[in-house]
């Protein structure tokens, strides 16, 4: 067996991609999954991290409901370590119709949605930083979620399963025989290393840039990409996701997580050019404030973190210019059947709760491509981490009495956190203080999680999202990252990278504290450490 | 509670503007928040190179060792700067050639000294070098706490066990010419990088750590001590919280601890920093000086405030309180007579008195002629 062959080829490294890979590899295939950059750097690492309970969709678009709040369930128990059960509210304020609520209740209802309504006293004491001047609520079992953690859950239990992954490396092309795709040309965007992979099936899960990959192929896909820009706030203001009791509109989602909240969205179209590139407008900026602050009106004196946009993969329906309308279901194209190209499966539409359900649609029609029988197990099986329910229940097993960036270590990792226990206490020494991320759980990240930029340890770790926005920490994991790689002059351009995305982030709520900070780091990384 | 002169700001410009007025023999008290920005001094006076007479023999009577030769410095991430007026513990070199075999020293544990940073700079200008640590019974502790292993606590431990430090040092020295150290020596004694230098029979470069800054906060403590017992009241942990006015000079300011207490005096300096020391603050509409609302150079456009890449000049750090021609600060418009605005506070409005480090001495010294000039008699 050639080391280039492998029975399905999986295009994307988001949780589609991963949750694809995770659901073929248990299925027994042998697996390559592409992505051109890193885990979860597209729609998955780029929105509310909320656990949709479903309720948001239930008027309008019942399906999605359905698929969500099934997920939702699903997601309680496979990836505990990456879910908070936080349940949400819908709140009802004086602006808005009253009447609105039953409608509301009546659709989750008919959605398998358990939505209660409370009295706005009841509200307020069980999520005290809800506007108080509320005059309904509705509790449903929303939560937040962290995409980051979940998408490499998925593939670490893909390579477990066997599965090979390639990151930074993207597809330049198709190889074709007649009529059917039979492998893929490819470039280590690194490195620019080529190189070529064969498989009888293609899985196209590229979310919105799902498009450019299928007219590589050949084939036309319409896709509809709409902007939808978030803030991070530096403090977790509330317990429970927040959201506007009335019909979708801009900011009206709060979402707790870890030591953050989040407000979203705003919704634009932006010309398929910018997809790559996203920017947080000023207007966009105070709109999620002045919106944000109704939901919870301490917003309005928090500290802002960050402002960052993602694009939603939203496949074309009708000529609506805003992209709410469009359903958010889940999109499988059989290219074979649709187009006439045997060899590829497009993935698309639906939505981060709903990834698992899409992996396993679209697994499902590659395995009858390749005439396999077995039936998908991912629903029932937990992620690596996720064996067990609590952290702090993990945290004890592993350590005796675990210190709190022990305990943070175990609510990252859950159970594969035994995995960076140390003997030696100077490989407990922080690397980020924000965080609570230790030196070992770095090493474990660079062993296992497919890291090789301070980016991608961001993404598995956390270093550098917390206040201090890498301030410290980042020059720190820059070291150990380039030892460990045995490359620093790729260290110092890749910590100039890393500083440069957080003040990316930064500067469009570049004011008070946020500015305060970003004063110090700059100043630091020019005059005293000489970036 | 009555001074010749007050200072907001217990900083560079501040402690350096009170010990030249307590050395003209005025009365006077500085109001210091606690942390200021020397607590990340690199050790080199930015924008400033041969010192003045005036500053060198400050600096001197402080116990504050100063040097200056054309060329370079080296960086903690292993980049060369030109060099300006330094601290001697800073190695000012020529050219970038700076060893042929170096080795560099970190301590066991210890994160915020780049030792591979380090490695490649060098030997991209042809040095070979040898990484090793020293782990060290007396930095032992600091490994119970894992955020402990910091720059200020390690130099604290060393200051009474650095002799130790040499002698490891000599034993793992081969034939190398040079030996890297990480810059946490002297917390208390500004002789002891010199000693170290002297017992190790190698170059000895010491290179810089994350904040806080060693040398930063001798410095600071070094300039206190001079300011006090030249009979200065240094008034540490304190904030101004309130100021008045009449027909435009100040009369007297208010302080968080001393409520109650109104604090006057004849001319005051303002010298409370940047936005990092809160002398500058901002919303989303404005930037603003906070304890007079005295009027700002900045762009009513947020989008101007920022460059969108990380490493070039930002906009907004150039903002800062306007002043007239002899830095008297201005209210509406018009002078404040009695107000004087020396450091950081004043961004790059003057740009002819430099940035960092140049900007607080230069600042500092004009003002206090300001004030002499004023009122020559006293005293």
């Amino acid at each position: 067996m050639k080391t280039n062959e492998f029975d399905v080829i999986i295009i994307g490294g988001g949780i589609t991609g991963a949750g694809t890979q995770r659901d073929c590899a248990m299925r027994g295939l042998r697996t390559l999954l592409i992505e051109r950059s890193d885990i979860a750097t597209g729609a998955t690492g780029r929105n509310h991290g909320l656990l949709h309970s479903g309720a948001r969709y239930a008027v309008n678009d019942p399906e999605s409901a359905e698929e969500c709040i099934k997920e939702n369930m699903i997601l309680r128990q496979i990836a505990s370590h990456c879910v908070e059960e936080t349940d949400g509210l819908f709140i009802t304020l004086p602006e808005d119709d009253l009447g609105y609520q039953k409608t509301f209740v009546d659709a989750c209802r008919r959605a398998g949605i358990d939505a209660e309504i409370i009295d706005p006293d009841l509200a307020r004491r069980l999520e005290p930083s809800v506007n108080p001047e509320l005059i309904g609520a509705v509790k449903v079992p929303d939560g937040s979620v962290d995409p980051f953690r979940l998408c490499a859950a998925n593939m670490l239990d893909a390579k477990l399963h066997g599965g090979q992954v390639r990151l930074h490396t993207e597809v330049t092309g198709f190889i074709k025989e007649g009529d059917t795709i039979v492998g893929v040309h490819t470039r280590n965007v690194q490195t620019g290393e080529e190189a070529d992979y064969f498989a009888p099936v293609t899985v196209n899960a590229c979310g919105i840039w799902g498009q450019h990959i299928a007219s590589m192929a050949g084939v036309r896909i319409g896709m509809f990409p709409a902007k939808g820009a978030l803030l991070i706030f530096a403090h977790r203001v509330n317990n429970m996701v927040i959201n506007r009791c009335r019909k979708p509109s801009n900011a009206d989602i709060l979402v707790p997580g870890d030591t953050v909240c989040v407000i979203g969205t705003t919704s634009t179209r932006i010309p398929f050019e910018e997809c790559d590139n996203v920017s947080v407008l000023p207007d966009e900026v105070d709109l999620l404030i002045t919106e944000g602050a109704k939901l919870s009106p301490s917003l309005s004196s928090t500290r802002i973190l960050r402002a960052y946009a993602g694009v939603r993969p939203l496949v074309s329906a009708d000529d609506d210019p805003t992209g709410r309308n469009i359903s958010r279901g889940i999109v499988c194209l059989d290219h074979e059947v649709r187009d006439g190209l045997k060899g590829l499966v497009t993935i698309t539409g639906g939505k981060l709760m709903t990834y698992r359900l899409m992996a396993e649609q679209a697994t499902d029609l590659v395995c009858r491509k390749l005439d396999i029988a077995k039936a998908c197990e991912t629903a029932t099986t937990p992620l690596p981490g996720s064996e067990e329910k609590s952290y702090e229940s993990v945290a004890q097993k592993i350590w005796e009495s675990p210190s709190t960036a022990q305990k943070a270590a175990a609510a990252r990792l859950g159970t594969s956190a035994s995995r960076i226990r140390t003997e030696n206490r100077s490989e407990d020494a922080l690397v980020c203080e924000c965080e609570e991320v230790s030196l070992s759980e770095i090493g474990n990240a660079l062993a296992r999680l497919e890291v090789s930029t301070l980016t991608d340890l961001r993404r598995r770790t956390r270093v550098g999202m917390g206040t201090c926005q890498g301030g410290f920490c980042a020059c720190r994991a820059a070291g150990i990252l380039g030892q460990a790689h045995g490359c620093i002059e790729r260290a110092r351009e890749d910590l100039a990278d890393f500083m440069q995305e957080r003040w990316k982030g930064n500067f469009p709520i570049g004011w008070g504290d946020t500015l305060r900070e970003a004063e110090y780091t700059q100043w630091i990384y020019k005059h005293v450490l000489g970036l | 509670m009555r001074f010749d002169t007050l200072i907001i700001g217990g900083g560079l410009a501040g402690l350096l503007a009170g010990i030249s007025l307590q050395k003209a023999g005025r009365k006077t008290a500085i109001v210091s928040t606690g942390q200021n920005s020397l607590y990340f001094f690199s050790g080199t006076f930015e924008s400033v190179e041969e010192p003045s007479e005036r500053l060198r023999e400050l600096l001197s009577e402080c116990g504050i060792r100063v040097h200056y030769s054309p060329g370079v410095r080296f960086m903690p991430l292993g980049t060369f700067r030109d060099s300006a007026l330094s601290l001697e513990d800073i190695s000012l070199f020529p050219t970038p050639e700076i060893a042929r075999k170096a080795l560099i020293v970190n301590f066991a544990g210890y994160l915020d000294f780049f030792s591979s940073f380090i490695s490649e700079g060098l030997s991209r200008h042809g040095a070979s070098c040898r990484m090793v640590t020293l782990d060290m019974p007396e930095l032992s502790r600091f490994h119970q706490n894992p955020d402990e292993m910091r720059s200020a606590q390690i130099a604290r431990a060393l200051d009474s066990n650095w002799e130790k430090v040499v002698k490891e040092v000599c034993v793992m020295l081969h034939d190398e010419d040079t030996v890297i150290l990480p810059q946490v020596f002297g917390l208390q004694d500004a002789e002891i990088p010199e000693k170290i230098r002297r017992g190790i029979p190698a170059r000895v470069i010491f290179t810089g750590t994350l904040p806080p800054s060693v040398p930063g906060i001798r410095t600071q403590m070094l300039l206190k001590r001079r300011y006090e017992v030249l009979g200065g009241t240094y008034l540490s942990g304190d904030e101004v919280v309130g100021a008045h006015l009449y027909e435009g000079t100040v009369h007297s300011v208010v302080t968080r601890n001393l409520e109650g207490h109104y604090l006057e005096a004849g001319h005051f300096i303002l010298a409370t920093g940047g936005y990092f020391s809160k002398g500058l603050k901002s919303n989303p509409f404005q930037v603003y000086e906070p304890l007079f609302g005295l009027d700002v150079d900045y762009s009513e456009d947020r989008n101007a405030w920022y460059a969108p890449s990380f490493a070039a000049d930002q906009p907004y750090m150039n903002y800062g309180v306007k002043t007239d021609e002899h830095l008297h600060a201005l209210l509406q418009g018009n002078p404040v007579s009695n107000l004087l605005v020396a450091g950081s506070v004043l961004g790059a409005t003057h740009p002819e008195l430099g940035s960092g480090a140049g900007l607080a001495i230069r600042s500092a010294f004009a003002a206090v002629d300001q004030i002499l000039k004023a009122s020559p008699d006293q005293a």
